[in-house]
């Protein structure tokens, strides 16, 4: 298939999942600033902002209000849910024949939707915007899978969305390390992955932190654990290329993201515990590098050339 | 704090709360009770104001949005209950209980002294009677109950816990002091709509929250399993906890399930569940896997047909022997009902008194005993102004409140009271306390209570912060079940100036000297609006106007 089209549907995957991811964490965020006699809500919208990887705005006081603003309204940030979704739509516009119809009919209307979304959360909460793009995505999730055929370009959807999967919940980890074992901030993270039913069903006991890192770390069978995510985006690559040399691998991501996986599944999980930020470092760097030697191997483009007299 | 700002303030130009004002308090002061919100001047109570502030804000069209967004949100998720056959959104009033941290320590002191007292009690009647020895409470009164269960005589709770979870209903009187009107340690029910209240709370009004600092509620589920594992059996290292619902068709199946899932524990129904040699296992795909801890929501009488009611469908065949052998525990306890008899709770200051050589912190209603002839006597001639409760009821079903009740039911009543004055009790006519709640587009008064839930783990009683608001509906009604058609209300419990768990994490933060890694920029896509790209767009622009043009 052509690089173009492969990039576009890499980066769709990886807006449609980060608006997802985004409008997880601020449904949960926002509602526990409200919920929480004790916050200290400007720390805490900083180091969400932080963590997000957004610029901090210079203001005395940072609220519930301005991170909507920044991570959820912000029409031209690539950080915030509605320029996630609107660079997941012009990706899209341009891939439009490698992608079913019915995909794009709906981002574009979810697209076309926004405006008003944004403006009844302005009015009378956010909530019904984060449901909206949550249910937007979860059709999205749907109609891909059931409409497109398990070609090169689904592997390149599939990839995108998995590595930025693991990059968020990686800075969700990161965002917690520190806090007391029984704080109510590991509640926090684990409600932000959807995975406070799946924990307690799996531990069957009060949260704690070294249990929600390795479960969100390491669980093989929660579909938004940091393994099982890198697992997947694997799987696409190794489809991707099925050739393989006898001895070692040519393939770079594949190797980065192998690497990553390893370093995670063959450790025992307090010895992860006990330098947890350096392995969410490592693990958010391999998902840049691999997306970079993504881009080197398959998505390369010449600058177009520009004649001159 | 800094005051949270949520929404940009802007001017209202009708104030739906303000034109309500004079009604309100006018209707307040013919009702005579006390009311939550406003004092005797009409200013608004300290607790309130905030809130008051933050409604004077909204328009009508708002509350109405907020009303939509509420039902659809308890409908979708299933929080529905039916009533005369109907499936309605479970009915929450947009407009919150506030109880201040002054109120709520005497409140929370209170109920676990009553819990640890009952406790006592049921130990005491289901092993050595000393206090039916001493005389304190007549013998013939706890074994004519018909929740004292001989069949739960002897058997030792693993770490003495027989309350688990307690209800314990209480009312404002007329001067505001709380005073409690009945004991629930049976199964007391309502808890999920605690919890779930205040979510949806948060999500249809959050600017309500912005304002204030409510307690939080939510760790409910997470401190029940703690108390249930620790009631487990010696020797079960990794306890096994489930739910024992009677299923799908139960009203309260709902709370089952809600609690369930919350907990991370399987939600099973008698026919789940196998006794065989003492031990009560689960049938599952991996075959049969022992349980230790069975919360069961299903009624003593149905909970095993060895003993009880033998036609029972819902119940588990010889988990009753299975708990005297110690091989599992049931939560809440088997007999329990002795402890919530309402003859049994006009005796509760003085078992208070017993056990503890303590003063009640909270006071009981007034109650007339009908086994004493001269009350019965009094009693039967002034059905008209008093309120009669079956002594084994709940959810109200059989009360009857005289004022308002017909001539021929009170010539019922007085045959059905005569003819077993143990079955009732006759309390005076308490004007509960009343709250502005929302009726159409008015904000009126109407009468509430409070449910506050207590879980013992056998350390600690411990009371979660707030509890159920139930709300009379219809104009001057005093009956608040659910179901007889009866609301709630989210119940906001204020912090005080104690700290927090999250002060705590901040603390041990800032000593350990801790600060998070600075987050990386999220990786950009593809160069957007770069020089080039710009320049191939309007080159395919032009492409197609000249197209066009051919």
């Amino acid at each position: 298939m052509l690089s173009r089209i492969a990039e576009s549907l890499f980066w769709i995957g990886r807006y449609v999942e980060r608006a997802e991811d985004t409008a997880r964490i601020l449904d949960v965020q926002f509602h526990r600033l409200l919920e929480d006699p004790w916050i200290d809500e400007d720390a805490a919208c900083r180091g969400l902002l932080d963590v997000m990887g957004v610029p901090i705005p210079k203001t005395d006081h940072l609220g519930a209000l301005e991170v909507c603003e920044q991570l959820a309204y912000n029409p031209t940030s690539p950080c915030s849910i509605v320029g996630a979704l609107s660079a997941a739509r012009d990706n899209a516009r341009g891939a439009r024949e490698a992608i079913s119809s019915e995909m794009w009919e709906c981002l574009n209307a979810t697209w076309y939707a926004l405006p008003e979304q944004v403006a009844a959360a302005r009015n009378v909460g956010p909530h019904g915007l984060f449901r909206f793009v949550k249910e937007r995505v979860s059709i999205m999730g749907g109609l891909s899978s059931s409409t497109l055929s398990r070609d090169d370009g689904w592997r390149f959807l599939v990839l995108g969305g998995s590595l930025e999967r693991v990059d968020m919940t990686a800075r969700l980890l990161s965002a917690r390390w520190g806090d007391a074992a029984g704080s109510p901030g590991w509640v926090t993270t684990l409600r932000c992955c959807s995975a406070h039913e799946a924990y307690l069903r799996t531990y069957r006991r009060a949260v704690d932190a070294s249990l929600v890192a390795e479960f969100l770390l390491l669980d093989r069978l929660f579909p938004r654990s940091v393994f099982h995510a890198l697992s997947t985006a694997e799987a696409c690559l190794a489809e991707l290329d099925p050739l393989t040399t006898r001895s070692g691998l040519d393939d770079e991501a594949r190797r980065i993201l192998g690497r990553a996986r390893t370093e995670l599944e063959f450790r025992r999980a307090s010895e992860l515990l006990r330098d947890l930020p350096s392995h969410l470092a490592r693990i958010q760097g391999a998902c840049s590098e691999a997306a970079v030697a993504v881009a080197e191997r398959y998505f390369r483009q010449t600058a177009p050339i520009e004649w001159t007299a | 704090m800094p005051r949270k700002r949520l929404r940009n303030t802007r001017p209202r130009s009708i104030g739906w709360v303000g034109d309500l004002l004079d009604t309100y308090v006018e209707a307040r002061s013919r009702s005579g009770a006390w009311d939550e919100m406003f004092g005797d001047s009409g200013d608004p109570r300290p607790p309130y104001r905030a809130l008051l502030e933050t409604l004077q804000s909204l328009s009508g069209s708002d509350l109405e949005e907020r009303c939509v967004a509420r039902d659809r949100s308890f409908r979708d998720q299933g929080i529905t209950f039916s009533l005369s056959g109907e499936e309605r959104p479970f009915p929450l009033d947009l407009v919150p209980r506030i109880i201040s941290a002054e109120e709520w320590a005497i409140v929370e002191a209170g109920v676990a002294q009553r819990v640890r007292t009952l406790e006592r009690f049921l130990a005491d009647i289901y092993g050595p009677g000393e206090i039916l020895v001493d005389g304190v409470v007549p013998r013939h009164l706890v074994t004519t109950s018909t929740h004292f269960h001989r069949a739960a005589y002897g058997i030792t709770p693993p770490n003495g816990v027989r309350v688990h979870v307690a209800g314990i209903d209480l009312i404002r009187d007329v001067d505001g002091r709380f005073k409690v009107l009945e004991d629930n340690l049976r199964t007391p029910s309502g808890v999920s709509y605690v919890v779930e209240n205040r979510r949806t709370m948060a999500r249809v009004f959050p600017e309500l929250f912005t304002s204030h600092r409510v307690r939080p509620v939510a760790g409910y589920p997470a401190r029940l399993l703690e108390a249930l594992r620790a009631a487990a059996p010696a020797g079960a290292g990794d306890p096994t906890v489930v739910v024992l619902t009677p299923g799908v068709f139960n009203s309260a199946y709902f709370e089952h399930s809600f609690l369930a899932r919350q907990m991370g524990v399987e939600l099973v129904e008698g026919r789940d569940l196998v006794c065989r040699d003492g031990i009560v296992r689960m049938r599952t795909t991996e075959g049969e896997q022992r349980v230790d801890v069975v919360y069961r929501r299903v009624d003593d009488d149905y909970l095993d047909p060895l003993h009880f009611r033998p036609e029972s469908l819902v119940g588990c065949p010889g988990i009753l022997n299975a708990a005297r052998a110690g091989n599992v525990t049931i939560a809440n306890a088997v007999g329990n009902g002795a402890g919530d008899d309402k003859l049994v709770y006009t005796y509760v200051p003085d078992m208070v008194r017993y056990y503890l050589g303590e003063e009640p912190i909270l006071d009981n209603v007034a109650t007339y005993r009908l086994d004493d002839p001269d009350q019965l006597a009094w009693v039967t001639a002034h059905l008209d102004e008093l309120v009669l409760k079956p002594v084994d009821g709940s959810g109200g079903y059989g009360l009857v409140v005289g004022p308002s009740a017909s001539d021929a039911d009170l010539a019922r009543l007085r045959t059905a009271v005569i003819a077993d004055p143990r079955a009732w009790i006759a309390q005076p006519v308490i004007a509960l306390s009343t709250a502005p709640t929302q009726i159409g587009d008015h904000l009126v008064p109407r009468h509430i209570d409070l449910r506050p839930f207590a879980i013992n783990d056998g350390e600690s009683i411990w009371v979660a912060p707030g509890g159920l608001t139930r709300v009379a509906l219809p104009e001057g009604s005093l009956v608040v079940n659910s179901s007889q058609g009866g609301g709630s209300k989210d119940t906001w419990v204020l912090a005080g100036a104690e700290r927090g768990p999250s002060d705590e994490v901040v603390a041990a933060r800032a000593s350990a000297g801790h600060r998070p890694p600075a987050g990386q920029r999220p990786d950009p896509g593809p160069a957007g609006g770069s020089a080039t790209q710009q320049q191939q767009q309007q080159q395919q622009q032009q492409q197609q106007q000249q197209r066009h043009q051919c």
